[in-house]
């Protein structure tokens, strides 16, 4: 049976896909990607639905090997250097793994989760609709834990399909925005001003749970306790040091700190690539406008597929590879082997 | 409303934005029964009376959080919605399924039992007397899976948190802390006071039903020995479901 093999891996890498729905009722958490955009794009190129799940890999590298047969992938995320058995591959587009080769990712740069789709998805027994890794309730298949080096996912033997990327829209580097609440009424008028006037650092102890926020001290005006309620992706909690954290997909189900305001659904993606130590900034819009980008954000998932182009025709855009910092200087598109050498950072 | 002179005059909850997929419907800013009821009641009437968009309920003692698609439904209408549910007198809920949990209270079942009755001047026999003669509710599920806190803890218990709360504590722990008390199920961090511990798995995976306790359920515990704890726990395991139901 054809297989890709995890033959090196990093810590924080996972099985992730759209999230496990429904049961937050009795404390289970979504987890899920998170950077859905990713997740989503990974699969439309793979030729798969949209939130199958795929492999997310966290900052460090990672290597895996076809066996018995070829396994065609696709790559999206954070950029990195990508090569399969020496040659480069571009991130953004689908790919085939020969039989007994290896695709080597390096060290995440300008974000830190890529995602990895296999053609045909991941086989596995899905647990509330859901096949995300959730360590701490042992939940998640084939593997309920965190990626080690071992691991094998079956796949289908590659099919023939052209290779392909995507044009996926240019990312904003403005502000992570946010809606105020839900226990904004919690914070003195100077405490919120100096929480949207300020430049914040994201820590390099956050997880998958949270991301907690380097900055000034936010002080609460009535203490720190709340009586506990229910927590979203995106809340920020402020607990008793001052220090925010935004909860992630791993977060618990509810929580007992004021929680200051929400990041919009359309940035959570972005703000999950922020490296550690990055300085950002949030900026409050309104309820409208926040559903408004969240109607844009579905329009834009639901024609995906649209932004699908052949590789063979692809017209090399060098402005964007500088962006993303993988290009050292002009290439060929159609002599990947002509990437060699430019990956290093 | 013709009757409205004979029902009372409820307070609205507050719509709070939780984001822009999510809303927090809060009853109250306290840990009170009755805006408990009101939640529950609230949960209810969106099984009965669905909004279209509404994704997903998460009840917690004091508010209802409601997961939906602003693609589907905005901000402003789904609250309005809400706000006629939530005014409406509660439909007459369901009797509720009211469960008898196990526990082994004190020694290594639990480890705070001791201490809990020096500190409030009683011996350890009475704390037990008095923990399994209370009819509770469970109030709301969450933390991590299975966590189950339960209102209707008498005042004589109530005590405030650890200082220093336990980064490990075992799965199946019955405890205490303030106004509550609670069935934690998998083995984590705790900051309450650790009385005992019950062989019933609240969420265990590959068994039917995977999770036992709905919000809304009525629990009393009775005490049962080390020895029975460990027979029991084993036969939990294993998938049995060693909880009584007394009624539903």
């Amino acid at each position: 049976m054809t297989q890709l093999i995890v033959t090196s891996i990093g810590p924080v890498s996972s099985v992730q896909d759209g999230g496990r729905h429904g049961a937050q009722r009795y404390g289970l958490t979504p987890s899920g990607a998170m950077d859905r955009l990713a997740l989503a794009a990974a699969n439309c190129l793979a030729g798969n639905a949209l939130f199958t799940a795929c492999i997310e890999v966290g900052p460090f590298g990672a290597t895996f090997k076809a066996r018995e047969g070829a396994v065609r992938v696709a790559l999206t995320g954070a950029p990195r250097s990508a090569d399969i058995g020496g040659r480069s591959v571009a991130f953004e587009t689908s790919m085939t793994i020969p039989d007994g080769e290896t695709l080597t990712l390096g060290f995440a740069r300008g974000g830190a989760f890529s995602y990895l789709a296999i053609e045909g998805g991941i086989a596995g027994e899905p647990m509330f609709g859901s096949l995300a890794v959730n360590a701490r309730a042992g939940l998640g298949s084939p593997y309920p834990r965190p990626l080690q080096a071992g691991d094998a996912f079956e796949a289908r033997f590659a099919s023939s399909a052209a290779e392909r990327r995507i044009e996926l829209p240019a990312q904003t580097a403005g502000p992570i925005r946010l809606v105020m609440g839900p226990q904004d009424d919690e914070f003195s008028d100077e405490a919120k001003a100096q929480f949207l006037d300020s430049e914040w650092k994201i820590s390099a102890t956050s997880d998958r749970m949270g991301y907690r926020l380097e900055g000034p001290t936010i002080r609460h005006l009535h203490g720190h306790n709340i009586v506990s309620d229910g927590t979203v992706n995106g809340s920020i909690q402020v607990p008793g040091n001052g220090a925010p954290i935004v909860l992630m997909p791993d977060r618990g189900t509810s929580g007992g700190y004021p929680k200051i305001a929400t990041l919009i659904s359309v940035d959570l993606g972005r703000f999950a690539q922020i490296p550690a130590g990055t300085g950002f900034r949030f900026k409050a819009i309104s309820m409208a406008e926040a559903q408004s980008e969240a109607r844009k954000f579905a329009g834009l998932l639901r024609a995906l597929p649209d932004r699908l182009r052949p590789l063979e025709t692809v017209d090399l855009n060098i402005e964007a590879l500088h962006h993303v910092n993988v290009a050292g200087s002009a290439v060929s598109a159609h002599d990947a082997g002509t990437w060699h050498g430019m990956m290093q950072d | 409303m013709s009757n409205a002179a004979t029902v009372p005059l409820l307070i609205p909850p507050r719509l709070l934005p939780s984001g822009d997929s999510a809303i927090t419907v809060e009853f109250s800013r306290h840990i009170d029964d009755a805006s408990n009821r009101r939640v529950l009641a609230l949960d209810r009437a969106l099984v009965d009376t669905p909004i279209a968009g509404v994704t997903e309920t998460v009840p917690t003692y004091r508010s209802l959080l409601v997961h939906y698609d602003p693609v589907q439904i905005g901000f402003e209408e789904l609250g309005n919605k809400l706000l006629v549910l939530a005014e409406r007198p509660s439909p007459a809920i369901a009797k509720a399924r009211r469960w008898r949990l196990p526990v082994a209270y004190g020694g290594d079942n639990g480890i705070d039992l001791d201490d809990v009755a020096m500190t409030l001047n009683t011996t350890p026999d009475d704390i037990v007397t008095r923990h399994v003669a209370g009819h509770y509710r469970v109030a709301m599920i969450g933390f991590t899976p299975g966590w189950s806190y339960l209102s209707g803890l008498e005042p004589f218990l109530h005590m405030p948190r650890r200082q220093n709360p336990r980064l490990l504590t075992p799965a199946g722990t019955i405890s205490i802390g303030g106004v509550q008390t609670g069935v934690q199920c998998l083995a984590g961090p705790s900051g309450w006071h650790l009385l005992g511990r019950t062989p019933v798995r609240t969420y265990q995976l590959h068994r039917e039903p995977i999770f036992l306790l709905e919000p809304g359920d009525e629990v009393t515990f009775f005490a049962i020995d080390a020895s029975t704890f460990a027979e029991q726990d084993r036969a939990a395991e294993a998938g049995e479901i060693v909880a009584e139901l007394v009624a539903s």
